[in-house]
């Protein structure tokens, strides 16, 4: 029976693209790449079960389908909410959106410590990355900040509970990859907390890769601890023969040394697929233990391709994150996000300051009014 | 005197007991709704136009009729027995004193839906509760209501009792359904819906307390006849539980044609307001409802009476109503302190957050802190608007509705008494010594001595 797929069409912000059925707002906003995708701290596409608890992806939905053109009451969770066909959704084109997306980035920085300076996370922290891109300056939060009991997970995984945003992936990574969670969330509301129930090491052989789907530094790495900032090391692409994992990772590397060792991520910071299929999880050996350059075989530089603080270095193959800003200005090139030309008097669009060879002076925006 | 379909045996001496309860009447439900086929039980209740006592009123027959029913898998029925919502308690009523009245509902809805296993998930809290219920259910056994082949139609059924432990949020359906099957009780995102992906993954219903023993009732008197009680969508009877300055606090059974003013003054019901004082506001539907002050709770802003049904006490949208929500009915009376008040809740709220999604985890907690700041004073103008700013982007922005009851008593106190915030604002240390009192919106009514 070789029945043709249909494609579900749907629209983010002016531009269309065709999915699969099944596909959620914010993998196909995805697929369009840009200003349009909207952020996700808690969904991971590669965890079952992610998402829909930290809003910071909440989208409106201006039509829900083609057969039912109603809009949604509320903004959606886009990592948790499918597509239908014809389905009409305003990311950064919403009214509503930006400040709702404030809101949630307000009440995830409410009680953050701040403490980036002192923070290995910093530099490819996905909450850096939100508060400069959707946050405001300051804060209204006037009260003490909260603070947790420390919990040592042993050898290898530092826990800053004050800095976690309870999104879940560290709990959903240890039961789908190690053979029996030891950690997971305590207690409820805004004293809820990451930790072991009863203080204990986490030691599983796939426990690492909490570090890696932390999306802050709530989860770091105990043998990078203070040793250097991220931005001063440079990401290697390398293997080595593992018998428990792809062995497929990334070295952060200062001259000849290697300073962490993490799997290998794709633009939106997950850990991308293994060249041997699946998932390129990595295992506690290649992750803790083969901090020596002989253990590895060296492939190249990375492709750096997240807009965090590491691609303003000059890497080879930089991959700039994709313009979509025209299309969903329908065709229009922003000068400024906020498109005065079209509304101004004196800056009219018919002027392009670019092309005069001196600095603009009041008769150039005159001329055209005679 | 109403129209009595639940309680009106509840003080015959010795109705905990199934031979005191099977003299009264009781499982002839059961024996009617057996001789029929499920799908005209459904109809039934359909019929009836019975709405869900949890709270938000979903019309139950509906709500049967879209349980998927897929081939061989088991489907269940769940009652909502966690009762935690502050200033409700009408379902402990109901369980500790006519027990057999919700295990024959629940045997007749079990048969409607086809569920085999249907579970009772009790607050932990009610710890003298299951007992009850535990007896109830061996004596059905014992008579043959329960266990296999029930009446010889071959419908098997047995009923669980589960105890919750003291969680709030392990009332919202989904968060019920996690904490049943032994996990930490965080609401489910949805969809799927449990119609489709219940316990167990399996298609499921959740229903109150008091929405299962109405079956009863429903399946004695014919779904028409029950849809005649009452008025326009609201039939049948409702559990109130009153409580606060009144002078009758208690579970009163309704028909829902009184008007509010009746229900608090009137010596059936709540019989007056306590100690000769005025009526300041009421929440009238259970702590998550917007609470009203006395001029728009006994009279709409249209200037007609209210009543105490679903249509009427929503009547103004929340702007100048509230809802029917689960029947906890609290009155406040000119003492009392609508700051102080909203604080207390504003605390249960943050307590009870699951934590799971950012803007209820965080703003209850800051709400919280602000409202403490201000109840003590050391409040600014600006907390008040910060605190309007803080629930309006809690609201609709979250994974279950826990976020937005958090957010709306403070948005009803904010909109309704903001003269009594500003007056604690700009008066820090009268306000530690005296209440606000009454002023605009005071008892439309005489003080009855
Ligand atoms: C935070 C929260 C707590 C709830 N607590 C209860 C409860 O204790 N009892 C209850 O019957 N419904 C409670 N509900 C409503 C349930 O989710 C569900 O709607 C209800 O059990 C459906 O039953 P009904 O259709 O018979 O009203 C709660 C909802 C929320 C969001
Ligand atoms: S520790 Fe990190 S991964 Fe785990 S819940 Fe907190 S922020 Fe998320
Ligand atoms: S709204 Fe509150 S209680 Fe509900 S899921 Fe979110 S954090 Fe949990
Ligand atoms: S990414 Fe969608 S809610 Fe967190």
């Amino acid at each position: 029976m070789a029945e043709e797929k249909k494609l579900f069409k749907v629209t983010i912000d002016n531009i269309t693209v065709e999915v699969e059925p099944g596909t959620t707002i914010l993998n196909a906003a995805r697929m369009i790449g840009g200003d349009v995708t909207p952020p996700a701290m808690c969904y991971y596409s590669k965890l079952k079960g992610s998402g829909g608890k930290c809003r910071t992806c909440l989208v409106e939905v201006a039509a829900g389908s083609t057969a039912d053109p109603r809009p949604m009451p509320k903004l959606v969770a886009s990592c948790r909410t499918t597509v239908m066909d014809g389905m009409i959704v305003k990311n950064i084109t919403s009214e509503k959106v930006p400040d709702a997306r404030a809101g949630v980035v307000e009440f995830l920085l409410l009680n953050h410590p701040l403490d980036c300076p002192v923070c290995d996370q910093a530099g490819e922290c996905h909450l850096q990355d939100l508060s400069f891109d959707h946050g405001k300056e300051g804060t209204r939060y006037e009260f003490k900040r909260r603070t947790f009991e420390k919990h040592n997970l042993g050898p290898y995984i530092q826990l800053h509970m004050t800095r976690c945003i309870l999104c879940y992936r560290c709990v959903y990574t240890a039961d789908q990859l190690t053979e029996k969670r030891a950690h997971g969330v305590l207690d409820r509301g805004d004293h809820a907390q990451i930790a072991t129930f009863i203080e204990k090491n986490l030691d599983s052989d796939f426990i690492g890769n909490v570090i890696d789907v932390c999306p802050v530094g709530a989860l770091t790495d105990k043998t990078f601890r203070f040793k250097n900032r991220v931005w001063f090391t440079k990401p290697v692409d390398a293997h080595r023969n593992c018998t428990k994992c792809c062995g497929e990772v990334q070295l952060w590397m200062r001259g000849d040394e290697v300073f962490r060792v993490t799997a290998r991520k794709d633009e939106w910071g997950e850990v991308k697929e293994s060249t041997k299929g699946g998932t390129g999880w990595i295992c506690n050996d290649c992750r803790f233990d083969k901090k020596s350059v002989s253990d590895w075989t060296i492939e190249g530089p990375s492709n750096v391709s997240r807009h965090s603080v590491i691609s303003q270095g000059h890497y080879v193959g930089l991959q700039k994150p994709t313009e979509t800003m025209p299309a969903v200005m329908g065709g229009r090139q922003p000068r400024l996000l906020m498109d005065i030309h079209s509304v101004s008097e004196v800056n009219p669009e018919s002027v392009e300051l670019s092309k005069i060879n001196r600095p603009a002076h009041s008769s150039d925006f005159n001329s055209d009014k005679s | 005197m109403g129209v009595k379909l639940l309680l009106d045996k509840a003080h015959v001496p010795g109705i905990r007991s199934y031979e005191v309860y099977r003299r009264e009447g009781g499982y002839a439900a059961v024996e009617k709704a057996l001789k029929m086929s499920p799908n005209d039980v459904v109809e039934e209740v359909k019929k009836s136009g019975l709405r869900g006592r949890g709270g938000a009123g979903f019309p139950s027959g509906m709500k049967w009729s879209f349980l998927a029913k897929p081939e061989g898998v088991p489907r269940y029925l769940v009652c909502n027995a966690d009762e935690s919502e502050p200033g409700t308690f009408k379902d402990r009523y109901l369980m500790e004193f006519i027990p057999h009245l919700l295990i024959e509902g629940l045997i007749v809805s079990s048969y409607a839906l086809g569920s085999s296993r249907t579970y009772i998930y009790i607050r932990g809290e009610y710890a003298w509760i299951p007992d009850i219920l535990e007896q109830a259910i061996a004596e059905a056994n014992a008579n043959g209501w329960l266990g296999k082949n029930i009446m010889g139609t071959g419908f098997d059924c047995q009923i669980y009792v589960q105890r919750g432990a003291g969680a709030y949020i392990c009332g919202e359906e989904t968060a019920l359904i996690e904490s049943l099957e032994g996990k930490r009780g965080n609401p489910r995102i949805k969809p799927p819906f449990p119609a489709v992906k219940g316990l167990y993954d399996c298609p499921t219903v959740v229903n109150n307390v008091e929405t299962l023993a109405a079956v009863v009732p429903i399946m004695n008197i014919g779904g028409e006849a029950y849809s005649k009680i009452g008025v326009g969508r609201s039939t049948g009877t409702k559990l109130i539980s009153a409580c606060g300055n009144i002078n009758k606090p208690g579970v009163y059974e309704i028909d829902m044609t009184i008007s509010v003013e009746e229900f608090i003054y009137s010596d059936e019901y709540c019989g007056g307001i306590a100690n000769g004082k005025k009526l300041k506001a009421c929440i009238p539907g259970g702590s998550s409802v917007p609470i009203l002050p006395a001029n728009l709770l006994l009279k709409t802003a249209k200037g007609e009476t209210r009543y105490m049904n679903y249509e009427s006490l929503s009547d103004g949208g929340f702007a100048t109503g509230s809802m029917m929500g689960s029947g906890g009915f609290i009155v406040l009376d000119e003492d009392q302190c609508v700051v102080r008040h909203t604080l207390s809740l504003a605390r249960f709220y943050r307590h009870e957050s699951c934590g799971q999604c950012s803007p209820c985890r965080e703003g209850t907690g800051w709400m919280e802190k602000i409202l403490h700041k201000i109840e003590y004073g050391k409040g600014q103008m600006s907390d008040i608007d910060l605190l309007w700013d803080i629930q309006r982007r809690i609201e609709g922005n979250t994974i279950c509705p826990l976020g937005d009851a958090a957010a709306w008593p403070v948005a009803a106190a904010i909109r309704h008494f903001r003269d009594e915030f500003e007056w604690h604002v700009l008066n820090p240390e009268e306000s530690q010594t005296r209440n606000f009192g009454l002023a605009h919106y005071a008892d439309p009514r005489e003080v009855v001595a």
